[in-house]
């Protein structure tokens, strides 16, 4: 394929998806002018390995490298106790689980919910929006972000839990029994 | 089924990752239980909320631009690279292989068959024997004389043929050495012309037509009889060259 072709194909069928990669990377990152960065430098490493795209799903394809790209920026340029490992195990379920279940959650405005997620851990931060933004399934998801399925299960319920709860917490003066 | 276990499928449920035949049994008791149908519910709210359009960050069109511009930059230079890459890899490709080529064809073409060797050899030696003033090694014109003098000195009798009366009178005879071999060469002249006839056993046994062969100024003329290989080398014309194989052919052959 002659190297125009390449680049129109790659237009056509990687670049519709530059939102979903802006997206994700925006909310790992954190802020605008790091997530462009990210972006940006994720569809150029997708150009360049755009040989090895089977065709199967571009926007996870795209997302795996926007993932990937943000954890070596994120080694690169934040220090190493923020960018650490996050221990799946050491966080406890329950923790988070606290009141969640006796509040009547409403859907909450958006900047609320907005720094909600904001302050979740990263990688529950990650599932988040590839769960309920992107719409991927367990599997994808898993596959996406190198996990098993029982991870990105796990990962989700408790960052759930956390937004429950950090959403209630918003909404303490209205809760009903 | 138990509230812990119920917690357990409402995630994987509102998903749709629970597995169908696990669905009614959930419904069932989150119809019954207030307490997981309110954990249902506060799911279903948080993601709606999740799913505000506010929450979801579209790339600005500057980044848009930006990697539309950055790829178009890399396609630009990737094409000329590659072109020029490719150009470059093809034409020095091409070069060596013509070069290759053309050497083959020079050496397949220049190189001389085995005939043309001889050919070449035979011109020499005739030349040679010319120069270094050693165009005889018995020096008769008496075919009597000659055709012994091989004697013990070639392991083949070669035909000595005098052609006095067709004005090739021979005036001697030699021993050469042509085609890794040692060779009878018998000397005939016309006029101040000499001709060389080398004659050694045919590697073949069949007769051959006479073929001639202009070298270097000389005239060759070949040809195979009797299990015998003749070359006759001279600067006579190619006319009288021909006349002095014919005589020879048809001369009468001295009886040892």
């Amino acid at each position: 394929m002659d190297e125009r072709d390449r680049s129109k194909l790659f237009e056509q069928t990687v670049l519709p998806h530059l939102d979903a990669a802006y997206n994700l990377a925006r909310w790992l990152a954190g802020n605008d002018c790091d997530a462009q960065d990210v972006a940006q430098e994720a569809c150029l490493r997708a150009f360049k390995f755009f040989g090895s795209f089977r065709g199967e799903n571009p926007r996870a394809w795209l997302l795996t490298i926007v993932r990937n790209t943000f954890y070596n920026w994120l080694k690169k340029n934040r220090p190493p106790e923020i960018a650490g490992e996050l221990d799946d195990e050491a966080m406890a379920v329950e923790d988070v689980s606290a009141n969640a279940e006796t509040i009547n959650l409403r859907i909450a405005d958006a900047k609320t919910v907005q720094r909600a997620i904001a302050e979740l851990p990263v990688e529950f931060r990650e599932v988040v929006i590839l769960r309920e933004m992107e719409g991927f399934s367990y599997k994808e998801i898993a596959d996406l972000s190198d996990v098993p399925i029982g991870t990105v299960m796990s990962r989700l319920a408790r960052a759930r839990k956390q937004l429950q709860k950090s959403l209630a917490g918003e909404f303490t003066p209205g809760v009903q029994k | 089924m138990n509230c812990q276990q119920a917690k357990l499928l409402i995630e994987p449920y509102v998903d749709g990752e629970l597995e169908a035949a696990g669905i009614p049994e959930l419904e069932k008791h989150i119809n019954e239980c207030p307490a997981c149908a309110l954990a249902w519910r506060n799911l279903q709210a948080l993601r709606k909320s999740l799913k505000l359009d506010p929450l979801y960050f579209t790339a600005p069109p500057e980044l848009r631009r930006r990697v539309k511009a950055e790829l178009r930059s890399q396609v630009e230079t990737k094409s000329w690279w590659g072109s020029w890459d490719w150009n470059w890899l093809t034409a020095t490709t091409t070069s060596i292989a013509t070069a290759c080529l053309a050497l083959l064809f020079t050496v397949t073409l220049t190189r001389p068959s085995a005939e043309q060797r001889l050919t070449q050899e035979i011109v020499s030696s005739h030349v040679r024997s010319l120069m270094a003033n050693h165009v005889l090694d018995v020096v008769s014109t008496d075919q009597h004389t000659v055709k012994p003098w091989f004697n013990g000195k070639l392991d083949f009798s070669p035909p000595v043929k005098d052609l006095a009366a067709q004005e090739f009178p021979l005036i001697g005879g030699r021993l050469d050495y042509l085609d890794g071999r040692s060779v009878a060469a018998l000397v005939f002249q016309r006029k101040l012309h000499f001709i060389n006839l080398f004659i050694w056993p045919a590697n073949e046994t069949s007769s051959k037509p006479a073929s001639f062969a202009p070298i270097q100024g000389y005239n060759v003329i070949h040809w195979s009889e009797a299990d015998m290989t003749f070359w006759a080398v001279s600067d006579l014309n190619k006319k009288e060259l021909m006349e002095f194989v014919q005589d020879f052919a048809t001369g009468e052959t001295v009886k040892p």
